[in-house]
């Protein structure tokens, strides 16, 4: 079973996020980090294409950088990248980068499509959607448990009241959360491995895609701040104040 | 403008962000429609139109399928037809498949996680919070319509509309897409108040330290009247269900009171309770992003400060 892993490079969440106060884009350092929400998808696809000898292929849109985060899932076991780096992706909306993985998953082939269920610096939540509707099959959503039985995929879609039990044969697109498996930290090994597994970089006209732009930034304000709070260290007594702003507060 | 909201049935009724789309709608559009996914009985197309509804298109989805795809095709054949100009979706599992397979079909952007909606003349102009809600952008459509927005949760306040409708019911067939099978439910069982509904919301993060420790904080709710919720981290680590997921992936609550017990205030946590009236933070990293938006914080250690809230709160009840 041939998996392919929508894998993205973000800047790192644990320093603040800036945008570009010309453009408005997210300014993107040389150093990105894999998204951790895409090392659950990495996982999973090594777990399903190495019973079946299959390959696990990861397919990344956005400013390649020193690739850091791509070597990343490489390192983790994925065989290969393809990633599409080009200037006038910048800004891309979701419908936009949507169609780039399109074209190159399709170029790849695949049998099933693994990505998080939203990027942690973007998370518009709606590109692996639009990825199996130009694919044309089906999307199993929201995974929070996932198995291959008998050429079939079947998946826990994570809802508000639980989960539903939902199934379909490849080709799929599958959205994985955090909790569908524990993904393994890279080995000395495979640090090693990755640095000479092949990275191939593309872009819009290898690809014969052209971008269109679908939505514009019109303004970026900061917003109203809440008043300063008060803060108090615990000496033992804390509870007395919470209990007073309960009291003020009339919930008790 | 012409305005659609579309709204899905689950577990029997029609989701609850529906309404709150509706309310928006009719600001909008003086007869907005509902493209309503789900059985729809006739109490439910009454309730839709006392929020204002004019006209109800019902899919009713397929046995035995994960109805996504097949709703998409079939809201894109409508779109043909009937040339709505805003289409409004939830931030809701079901509503992210539909819009992003609508927006592949139709080869129409779609713009998710929008706070607020404003048409200026022809143009749709859509408000979104980043940065955890410290910053706002606005953005607008370079696409022809139906222009496709994703809202989050309590962006609108529900409400009946001053007259209501009796709206027109039009069943739309299901159009034909690839499709997964959906082979079981699973319903997990609740007690107390709902959370997006709960005046007090009581949460916890990791500074817990175990799933055992939970028991506090689901006293101290038991106590106030209120939900437990909890972050990403703890509901991805199987300490506790999703549906009790606070933030940008779970719900987005304004209660009257939220107390964050050891949760620093991840961005994405940030969004779902950063518009509660009262917060409450306990935690012992005086660093931790929470207490930028607290109005109380404590830097302290939840294992004690929540037993003696707990059993202050207990000798007052007794």
């Amino acid at each position: 079973m041939n998996v392919v892993v929508c894998a993205k490079q973000i800047p790192d969440p644990a320093s603040p996020y800036h945008l570009d106060p010309e453009t408005h884009f997210l300014e993107r350092p040389a150093d990105q980090i894999l998204d951790d929400t895409d090392r659950y998808g990495v996982e999973m696809a090594l777990q399903i294409a190495g019973p079946t000898e299959g390959t696990v292929t990861l397919v990344s849109m956005g400013p390649a950088g020193n690739l850091q985060g791509i070597r990343q899932a490489l390192a983790m076991g994925a065989d290969k990248a393809v990633v599409v780096d080009d200037p006038v992706l910048r800004g891309a909306d979701a419908l936009t980068t949507a169609r780039v993985l399109a074209a190159a998953i399709r170029r790849e082939g695949f049998d099933v499509v693994i990505a998080g269920t939203e990027s942690t610096d973007g998370y518009t939540g709606v590109v692996p959607q639009q990825l199996a509707g130009l694919l044309g099959v089906p999307a199993l959503t929201y995974a929070n448990h996932l198995e291959v039985d008998g050429g079939v995929v079947r998946v826990h879609r994570q809802t508000a009241y639980g989960h539903d039990i939902v199934e379909a044969a490849p080709p799929v697109v599958v959205t994985v959360t955090a909790g569908v498996v524990e993904p393994r930290y890279p080995t000395f090994k495979g640090i090693m491995a990755a640095k000479s597994k092949p990275i191939e970089q593309l872009t819009t006209a290898d690809l014969g895609v052209t971008p269109e732009v679908n939505q514009e930034i019109l303004d970026v304000r900061p917003a109203p701040t809440r008043a300063a709070g008060e803060i108090i260290e615990d000496d033992g007594e804390a509870f007395r104040r919470i209990i007073e702003v309960l009291e003020q507060a009339k919930v008790i | 403008m012409r305005t659609w909201v579309f709204i899905e049935e689950s577990l029997g009724r029609p989701e609850a962000i529906g309404f709150e789309l509706l309310a928006k709608a009719r600001t909008l559009d003086t007869d907005p429609a509902v493209v309503y996914l789900g059985g729809g009985s006739d109490e439910i197309i009454a309730e839709l139109g006392a929020h204002g509804a004019a006209t109800v298109y019902r899919i009713v989805p397929p046995e035995g399928q994960l109805p996504t795809g097949r709703a998409a095709a079939t809201l894109a054949s409508m779109a043909g037809t009937y040339e709505p100009e805003l289409l409004l979706f939830g931030l809701t599992p079901t509503d992210r498949d539909v819009a992003g397979f609508l927006s592949a079909q139709l080869g129409l952007p779609v713009i998710s996680n929008a706070v607020d909606v404003v048409v200026e003349g022809e143009d749709v102009h859509v408000i979104n919070e980043i940065f955890g809600g410290t910053e706002i952008v606005e953005s607008t459509f370079r696409a022809a319509p139906p222009h496709i927005v994703i809202v989050r949760p309590k962006s609108f306040t529900a409400e009946p509309a001053p007259e209501a409708k009796t709206p027109t019911v039009v069943d739309v067939p299901l159009e034909e897409a690839a499709a997964a099978a959906l082979t079981g439910r699973h319903v997990e069982e609740h007690e107390g108040p709902k959370l997006e509904d709960a005046a007090v919301v009581v949460a916890a993060g990791r500074g817990l330290g175990s799933a055992d420790q939970l028991q506090l904080v689901e006293r101290l709710a038991e106590l106030l009247g209120g939900a437990v919720g909890a972050t990403r981290a703890i509901v991805d680590a199987g300490w506790i269900p999703y549906a009790l997921q606070v933030g940008q992936t779970g719900k987005t609550v304004k209660p009257d009171v939220y107390i964050a017990a050891g949760l620093s205030g991840a961005m994405q946590h940030l969004v779902g309770m950063k518009d509660s009236k009262l917060i409450i933070a306990i935690n012992k990293d005086e660093e931790a992003p929470i207490f930028g938006i607290a109005d109380l914080g404590v830097v302290g250690d939840v294992h004690k400060v929540l037993p003696q809230l707990i059993e202050a709160l207990e000798s007052r009840q007794a």
